[in-house]
């Protein structure tokens, strides 16, 4: 048995990136949209690109019906948004009309309706046969034509027109006091209404979207943040991203082999980020560019973001430690991009950077430094929007280094945006100053999934690059720089001095030795010559008696004795 | 039925300058509106300018090009395109005296 299934809702997709997603596909096709916001808020370029998109992208030809600019200034203004309006109408895929009501020009008496509109509105649509229509915004009516009534009861009539014609269409309509449009034009299109936002805080405006109601499917309800440049408006559905990105064991080294050693001899995993924070001048720009460098070198690509310094700085300023950034510019390995944080709010800083890594496909992404995005935001604001560009470099496999400046006072354990717990990897830089001087220290505070030394090293900038040098742990004491280097000489003469003082006490003994040594040969020649003398003695001795008894007898014998 | 219908009264008034008031009427189809509005302004075109006025009739719905030229947007809608400034009054013309209004008639009226 056939099971009959209810088709759901088709949709009529806008082209814009990032808004068929939030709107899982587009908006309801053959119905009215109503699209609402204050004024500037994008409205009219909005619905623009639902009509100029629908027909380059979908081949769907489109209609638009403005009420506040004629079709000359509208041509003009979306031309520099990438949108050749003129040639569309020459190919007949598009038609535009003004429509204008000179309120001071009518007068009003008795019945009347708005078919002039119908039939104008028709007339275009039959002439390009338009699947697209658009209202821009059909509020005008309400300042030209005095009787509301009337007016009401023929925009509800307009809508259902426009359903029966099936074409999809968009109606702006300004934002009002209470309600989503000032004249309360969601009481007529309610199948799908989408508010676009533009605030201000901290004199920093931010443009956001949000789907309200979309009736029979299933919609991103957050505010997403939206950003109009050059390629008209895209839209971020970005904080839809959950944990389960990929991982990757592989490693990327950190463009200093002494660092590399630190963690384990191979550097950071890929894919993770990397904070390296520290205060002013402690090196985190030269270590977030021995970093680039490094990845430059190994013919991938890297991606720059800098709050701080323009590009030809930074090139500038490492070129004096032996980083030729320049070079891997000019081979399209590196790519700058230099904006102050107050340029505009973070959401539209986090889409740019969107854009800018979709469109670059780097390897690794540099951030330096990210506490500048604190003047546009609080910290709540900016944890969560790191945690989405973390979340979104992470699934695309991109190592990213944050540079995270610490201000004097505060400890530094302790990030200024709160962005630690986000990070795999967090490499502390200290300054430490002793004997009227400055130093560099650097360690590991933590290197998730990896051994990882747990050494203070002295962090050296020199000519031809980053060094890293052990310090000087003696008895009680770390010493840096010159420090370290005066206890090193000293440790060194006095090794020296210690060296000559035992070589001198053993000369003396042996010499004492020596006089010893002359000393007993001496007695020993005394006592030879004792011996010999006794010797001597002993044998004179024996002659004397020997002659005395020879005398003796000799007289016995001369007395003739007997 | 041709859109077009031309009427002009040869009777002048004691008026030594001559005006011509050409007049549009936009309506949509033979409708109950479009007709009121007509019979009531050829009442006031017969009452007040007699043998000066030229009135064209443009139904929308065999001609919807012509809807843009004069921004029309409500029908009926008189437009007077002579004497300038061009003057638009919406509605069927049920009210007279808004119509003399609208057609910078008002004071004229007295005047004569």
């Amino acid at each position: 048995m056939k099971k009959t299934r209810l088709e759901p809702l088709k949709k009529c997709p806008t082209g814009i990136r990032g808004l068929d997603e939030i709107t899982d596909g587009g908006l309801p096709r053959g119905r009215p949209t109503l699209i609402c916001g204050a004024a500037g808020c994008g409205k009219t370029l909005l619905a623009m690109e639902f009509i100029t998109r629908g027909i380059t992208q979908f081949n769907e030809p489109g209609v638009f019906m403005a009420f506040e600019e004629n079709a000359e200034e509208l041509a003009v203004n979306v031309a520099s948004l990438g949108m050749d309006v003129k040639e569309l109408i020459r190919q007949k895929k598009l038609a535009i009309d003004y429509v204008h009501i000179e309120r001071s020009e009518i007068e009003e008496t008795g019945e009347y309706d708005l078919e002039g509109l119908f039939v104008r509105l028709g007339n275009m649509i039959e002439s390009v046969g338009a699947k697209r229509v658009v209202l821009d915004t059909v509020e005008a009516l309400f300042a030209g034509l005095p009787n509301e009534a009337i007016l009401r009861a023929e925009l509800r009539r307009l809508f259902r027109w426009l359903k029966a014609k099936k074409v999809t269409a968009i109606i702006t309509g300004e934002k009002g006091d209470n309600q989503l449009t000032r004249h309360g034009l969601e009481e007529y299109v309610s199948d799908c209404v989408i508010f676009l936002d533009h605030r201000v805080t901290n004199q920093v405006a931010t443009r956001r979207l949000r789907v309200i109601k979309y009736r029979g499917s299933q919609h991103g309800t957050n505010e997403y943040p939206t950003l109009i440049d050059e390629n008209g408006l895209s839209v971020l559905p970005i904080s839809s991203l959950g944990l389960t990105y990929p991982v990757s064991s592989t490693r990327i080294s950190t463009g200093i082999p002494r660092l590399d050693t630190m963690f384990g001899g191979k550097g950071y995993y890929r894919g993770t980020s990397v904070l390296v924070s520290g205060t002013a001048g402690s090196g985190k720009t030269s270590l977030a560019a021995a970093f680039s460098n490094g990845i430059c070198r190994k013919g991938e690509k890297c991606l720059y973001l800098s709050f701080e310094e323009s590009p030809d700085q930074i090139v500038r300023n490492m070129g004096s430690i032996g980083f030729d950034l320049g070079k891997w510019v000019k081979k399209g390995r590196m790519k700058f991009r230099s904006v102050r944080p107050t340029l505009y709010g973070l959401e539209t800083h986090l889409v740019s950077i969107h854009k800018l890594v979709e469109d670059f496909q780097p390897n690794a992404v540099v951030v330096d430094p990210v506490t500048n995005l604190d003047i546009i935001g609080d910290t709540d604001e900016i944890k969560a929007m790191m945690t989405r560009i973390i979340d979104f470099l992470k699934n695309k496999q991109i190592t990213t280094v944050f540079t995270s400046l610490t201000s004097g006072g505060s400890t530094s354990e302790q990030s200024e945006v709160g962005i630690s717990s986000l990070m795999d990897t967090w490499i502390l830089l200290r300054n430490v100053e002793t004997d009227g001087e400055r130093n560099r220290l650097l360690y590991i505070l933590k290197s998730r999934g990896m051994a990882h030394s747990n050494q203070v090293r002295e962090f050296i900038l020199s000519d031809d690059g980053i060094r890293l040098q052990n310090v000087y742990v003696g008895p009680g004491t770390v010493l840096t720089g010159s420090a370290r280097l005066v206890q090193e000489a000293k440790d060194h003469s006095q090794e020296i001095s210690d060296h000559q003082t035992s070589e001198r006490r053993h000369l003396e003994l042996r010499q004492q030795q020596m006089v010893l040594d002359a000393q007993i040969a001496a007695l020993k020649a005394q006592s030879e010559v004792i011996h010999r003398e006794m010797k001597q003695f002993t044998a004179n001795g024996r002659q004397k008696t020997n002659m005395l008894r020879q005398q003796k007898e000799e007289l016995s014998r001369i007395r003739k004795s007997d | 039925m041709k859109t077009k219908k031309k009427e002009r009264s040869s009777k002048s008034r004691h008026k030594p300058v001559k005006k011509i008031w050409e007049l549009r009427l936009y309506v949509a189809g033979q409708t109950a509106k479009s007709i009121t509005a007509f019979n009531n302004l050829k009442k006031i075109c017969e009452e007040h300018l007699a043998g000066q006025y030229s009135i064209e009739i443009i139904d929308l719905c065999k001609r919807p090009q012509l809807a843009r030229g004069d921004q029309i947007v409500a029908v009926p809608t008189l437009v007077r395109n002579l004497p300038v400034p061009v003057r638009k009054i919406i509605g069927d013309l049920s009210n007279t005296e808004r119509v003399l209004v609208g057609l910078d008639l008002r004071e004229r009226s007295f005047a004569v």
